[in-house]
């Protein structure tokens, strides 16, 4: 894993602890390969805000028929990487 | 961190599983301004919405329609009315494309033939007196007749406060003819004299309709963490009205912030263009509202406000189970 994808994974990470409010869990204590969906609970609605934060820091834009795609914390960095080194 | 796995067993993740990756969307038609019925406290004719628009007549508008329906990501059609078995056709241009679920007084039969495994909820406001009294006509005996033994069929039974200490005479008859039964409990829009609740019968039909479920599981589909928010209206430590409703149309929801709802719900009159404010009456007071469905609605979209405590986390499991059942998304 490089260090820009590990930084994002951080960053990822932090963002979804800040807009769901999660407790109990730090940035690096994430575990990036947790189901988002299956585990955290997490939900369409909650994936529209995520990705409308990611789009601001990252420029990239997250299709809607994406979201079921995207279903753990490293699964999105590789996501953003792509979406990036596309945009280059 | 709470995750689902860490306040589940085995036995209770396998079933989590079963409809966690559901992603049902839902929207409400009413697919006709027409009934053959007048039940006192219909939302639909009280508040007027049977006026506010006139009824698209051409069915090949409506199949043009479901197609737009289902590019907006619809995967469950919930078609209301006024009566929709007064127009066959327009319930075919749903029922041809997608889980398609009818809500009818039952008095006329949906041709099995040309709708075969259709779920179709037949309303039952009571015993033989309080049908009579609200609906002009006990509807049991036609309804039962057409569809008795019928596995895509069952009752949506809704308990006024007249049905106290008798809903088992009802589930039993229900029971007696093989079809299955939902409770829900009457708004009273119309202000029906003796048809509202009052907080302490509200506590005695909680009481009444967890003994029935578990005096009926297999007749009964329900949840007792679905009956006390419906008489309750409370959700953890949150209360049930316009600020918190689900079911609100996507096109009128102008709250700020927006709490959790209904992906891209909408509720469209039956002239295909106008949209109705929410999944009942627009005249009706959130605050008194009881609709069962955007009660369900509510604990289903926060999924994650249960993920706390294994108890908490049974009875989502529970709702969205009963939900997916009344709506064929997993079998009884
Ligand atoms: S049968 Fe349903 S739509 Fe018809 S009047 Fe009664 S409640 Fe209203
Ligand atoms: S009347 Fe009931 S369903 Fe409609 S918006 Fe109010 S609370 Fe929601």
């Amino acid at each position: 894993m490089t260090t820009d994808t590990k930084q994002t994974i951080i960053r990822i990470a932090e963002i979804i602890i800040n807009e769901l409010k999660l407790e109990d869990v730090t940035p690096e204590t994430f575990d990036a390969d947790l189901d988002l969906v299956d585990e955290v609970g997490i939900d369409s609605m909650d994936l529209a805000t995520i990705a409308l934060v990611l789009r601001d820091e990252y420029g990239i834009r997250i299709d809607e028929d994406d979201y079921p795609k995207l279903t753990t914390v490293r699964i999105i960095a590789e996501y953003i990487g792509d979406k990036l080194a596309d945009n280059q | 961190m709470k995750t689902v796995s860490s306040l589940l067993d085995a036995q209770w993740y396998e079933r989590y599983k079963k409809i966690s990756r559901l992603n049902i969307r839902s929207s409400i038609y009413d697919v006709t301004d027409r009934c053959n019925l007048r039940c006192k406290g219909c939302f639909f004719f009280s508040s007027g919405e049977h006026e506010r628009a006139s009824e698209e007549k051409d069915v090949t508008k409506w199949h043009a329609f479901v197609e737009k329906e289902m590019d907006r990501g619809v995967n469950l059609a919930i078609l209301i009315g006024g009566e929709p078995t007064l127009c066959m056709d327009r319930i075919e241009a749903f029922y041809k494309r997608l889980p398609t679920f009818c809500a009818t007084n039952g008095l006329i039969k949906v041709p099995r033939d040309r709708f075969p495994d259709m779920m179709v909820g037949l309303s039952l406001w009571g015993d033989a007196e309080d049908e009579k009294t609200l609906r002009g006509q006990d509807t049991f005996k036609i309804t039962s007749a057409n569809y008795e033994g019928d596995p895509h069929a069952y009752y949506l039974y809704t308990i006024t406060p007249k049905q106290l200490g008798k809903t088992e005479k009802i589930i039993k008859k229900i029971e007696n003819v093989g079809l299955k039964v939902h409770m829900q409990l009457l708004s009273n829009d119309e202000d029906v004299n003796g048809f509202s609740w009052k907080p302490e019968e509200l506590i005695a039909i909680r009481e009444e309709m967890d003994g029935m479920l578990d005096a009926y599981p297999g007749t009964v589909v329900s949840s007792k963490y679905y009956h006390k928010i419906i008489t309750t209206g409370k959700m953890l430590d949150r209360t049930f009205g316009w600020n918190e409703c689900p079911s609100v149309t996507i096109l009128r929801d102008n709250r700020d912030p927006q709490p959790k709802r209904l992906t891209n719900f909408i509720r469209w009159a039956s002239d295909l263009k106008t949209v109705h404010r929410c999944c009942t009456s627009e005249t009706r007071d959130c605050s008194t509202c009881k609709d069962g469905a955007a009660h369900m609605s509510w604990v289903m979209v926060n999924k994650r406000a249960h993920i706390k405590t294994p108890q908490d986390l049974q009875n989502w499991i529970e709702v969205y189970e009963m939900f997916a059942k009344l709506y064929q998304f997993i079998p009884w």
